[in-house]
């Protein structure tokens, strides 16, 4: 995984609530078994509306999205970071972010940063109002700037270790394996096993 | 100090805590399908990894399986490569797979409990949002992403967060022709669809103990429609009588030892909760959303709701696109809304209870001209055991379609998909825009409701067939 430390890009305003995973990227998709490759999915059905923020010249090139609460609620597809990851996008700023999703994106290393409402009522104003605002996203000091304003962003301790380090958490976990086998000896031997 | 359900089994399965928060914890079961684990597995293979456990991991075939010559090749050939990844991967692996078209296949949060590996006090995952299904047991169980699985397959444990505790207790008993569906809808009409964001969730009260295994199973899986991270019901008399006896249970004087420890699985009196919600279910009604998303439902009895009626600018806005895409107006009856299209399936409601509910408001009746009512069992098993009963019959008597186990019109995976411009009631769990085929409409309900709304041709309860003749 890629080490974050900043990141600075034009946004794009999504000026709505709870953007569920159905929208981010539709269940036809999820077919795919690749890894790579799913940009094309990103917002599909949204992105038919000539005037989705996608389609908008003066938005072109982002790197920050810049949604409404409760975004990526629904199912688990982990496919929903991936497309946003594959269209170019590195940070989704919201007030709020589903458990699950946000879960998935620091494993995927995109980063999201929970800010208050306000900031982001401010950032959708200048960014309607000049679509080539600079924001720069900094995970070392958890602030987000744009135009001298700056916000802090939560994001909890481990992820913010995980995104600045690109660290690959199955290697962290394998090397305590010792303590795993002990903790397995304490099963209860009437839980269910399967096969083998 | 006193201990809520969630902290006895989140602590009774932590292996160690990293120094910036999060614990380690021990999974006992990890369900696998086809969808959310062909990166995963690939990752293993690019890491030179093994699964650690696959006596503790469990797959089965059902998102994008058809339902119709289950025996037959799968004909899209993207659906039949992710299935034949799957298989595979299982092969390569070393894990144990229900196939499609095999007695034990089905929709992995059905076949877990009736196989009996759903237990109490256990961990369980999968790569699917709707695995707080096992939770109704006193499981703790959630949903991962595909990293996850990868994490869980390689290590057998995952790396979490300590979360915050709600309690939902609702009072009283349901009244007749109230459901479990309508309790959760009920629920998370109150809350909105973010509500329970970060929380585990303990359902408790009369109306949660009066409630089948079905029932509670119903209630948990939709934890994750109102944003919680998972949903638990402690274990009863009636948890046990579920469990004894199936294949996967603990039999002789392990049922008797693993039944003593269960009986431990309850919040302890004076166990502190982060929330609370007190609901009463004696006032509860039968439930259907308007809406594009599970927050947005309102009584059968009652009309669609106006943008005016929402308190801010992003509630109205979000209201006025939902209606749009719905083609709805305000003020209409919900009882005069006519449907398209009836689905009876999905991990929230296609169990033998839910089958037979159903049956029992069809039976000696016909569905309306022009409806189509496709009846989807979750597994295999609840088939057989449907027909034995003769429920299939029912079903194709009244002009029904009778269908293969797997996922199927809940999501659109497979070809079961809603045309655009389809109005759905469906039994599944999220009427998100184009959920169950582009431009579909879907009203989440109740079994009941939904074969009420099939003999009708429009959104109905078992009663308003009666009253109307």
């Amino acid at each position: 995984m890629q080490k974050f430390r900043v990141h600075s890009g034009t946004a794009a305003p999504l000026a709505i609530s709870n953007v569920d995973t159905d929208q981010i990227i539709p269940s036809e998709f999820l077919k795919r078994i690749t890894r790579t490759g799913f940009e094309d999915g990103l917002f599909a059905e949204w992105r038919r509306e000539p005037d989705f923020i996608l389609n908008l010249p003066e938005y072109k090139g982002f790197s920050i999205l810049v949604a409404g609460d409760n975004f990526g609620c629904g199912s688990s597809r982990e496919h929903a970071v991936w497309a946003i990851q594959d269209y170019g996008i590195k940070v989704v700023i919201a007030p709020s972010f589903a458990d699950i999703f946000r879960g998935n994106s620091g494993n995927s290393g995109l980063l999201v940063a929970e800010t208050d409402v306000q900031f982001v009522n401010q950032l959708w104003t200048a960014l309607e109002a000049n679509p080539r605002t600079l924001v720069t996203v900094d995970l070392e000091a958890r602030i987000v700037s744009f135009e001298g304003k700056s916000a802090p962003f939560v994001i909890d301790d481990h992820t913010r270790h995980l995104l600045l380090n690109g660290l690959d958490e199955i290697q962290n976990t394998l090397s305590h394996a010792d303590e795993i086998i002990i903790f397995e000896g304490s099963r209860p031997s009437w839980r269910p096993v399967v096969g083998q | 100090m006193p201990k809520t359900l969630a902290e006895k089994l989140w602590d009774s399965h932590v292996i160690r805590k990293e120094a910036d928060g999060p614990e380690l914890l021990h999974i006992d079961m990890h369900l696998v399908h086809e969808v959310s684990s062909p990166q995963a597995f690939e990752g293993l293979r690019l890491a030179g990894r093994k699964v650690r456990r696959p006596d503790l991991t469990l797959a089965t075939e059902d998102h994008n399986v058809p339902t119709l010559n289950v025996n037959s090749r799968i004909s899209d050939p993207i659906s039949r490569l992710q299935i034949e990844t799957l298989r595979k991967n299982v092969d390569d692996f070393g894990i144990t797979n229900h196939k499609l078209g095999t007695t034990r296949q089905g929709i992995v949060h059905v076949i877990g409990p009736e196989l009996g590996i759903t237990q109490p006090g256990m961990t369980i995952v999968c790569g699917d949002s709707h695995t707080a299904t096992h939770g109704a047991f006193g499981a703790l169980a959630f949903g991962i992403g595909t990293s996850q699985v990868e994490h869980v397959l390689a290590t057998q444990t995952l790396l979490q967060v300590r979360p915050k505790t709600m309690v939902v207790t609702i009072n009283g008993s349901l009244p007749e022709g109230v459901t479990a569906k309508d309790l959760v809808l009920n629920l998370i009409a109150h809350t909105g669809t973010g509500g329970g964001q970060g929380y585990v969730v303990e359902y408790r009260g009369q109306a949660i103990e009066e409630l089948s295994l079905e029932g509670r199973m119903t209630v948990c899986n939709m934890s994750i429609e109102w944003g919680a991270k998972a949903g638990m019901i402690a274990p009863d008399e009636k948890t046990f009588a579920y469990l004894e006896g199936r294949d996967f249970t603990p039999k002789g004087d392990d049922w008797d030892k693993a039944r003593e420890q269960w009986r431990e699985l309850r919040s302890d009196p004076g166990a502190i909760f982060d929330e609370e919600i007190i609901l009463d279910g004696a006032q509860m009604a039968p439930f259907v959303t308007w809406g594009t998303n599970p927050g947005h439902g309102v009584p059968l009895s009652a009309r669609v709701p106006s943008p005016d009626d929402f308190d801010t600018p992003a509630e109205r806005d979000a209201a006025r696109k939902a209606l749009d895409y719905m083609a709805l107006q305000p003020g209409t009856r919900m009882k005069d809304i006519s449907v398209d299209v009836v689905f009876l399936g999905s991990c929230t409601n296609s169990r033998i209870e839910d089958l037979r509910e159903a049956a029992n408001v069809l039976s000696g009746r016909k569905i309306a001209d022009g409806i189509a009512l496709l009846v989807v069992p979750g597994s295999v098993a609840v088939k057989m055991q449907a027909e034995e009963e003769g429920l299939d019959q029912v079903f194709l008597d009244a002009g029904g379609e009778w269908r293969g186990a797997g996922c199927s019109m809940c999501l659109g995976m497979n070809p079961d998909q809603l045309k655009p411009g389809e109005r759905c009631a469906s039994t599944s769990n999220r009427n998100f825009q184009g959920r169950q085929g582009v431009g579909g409409r879907t009203h989440l309900v109740s079994p009941i409701v939904a074969a009420a709304t099939a003999i009708s041709g429009r959104l109905s309860t078992p009663a308003d067939l009666l009253t109307k003749g």
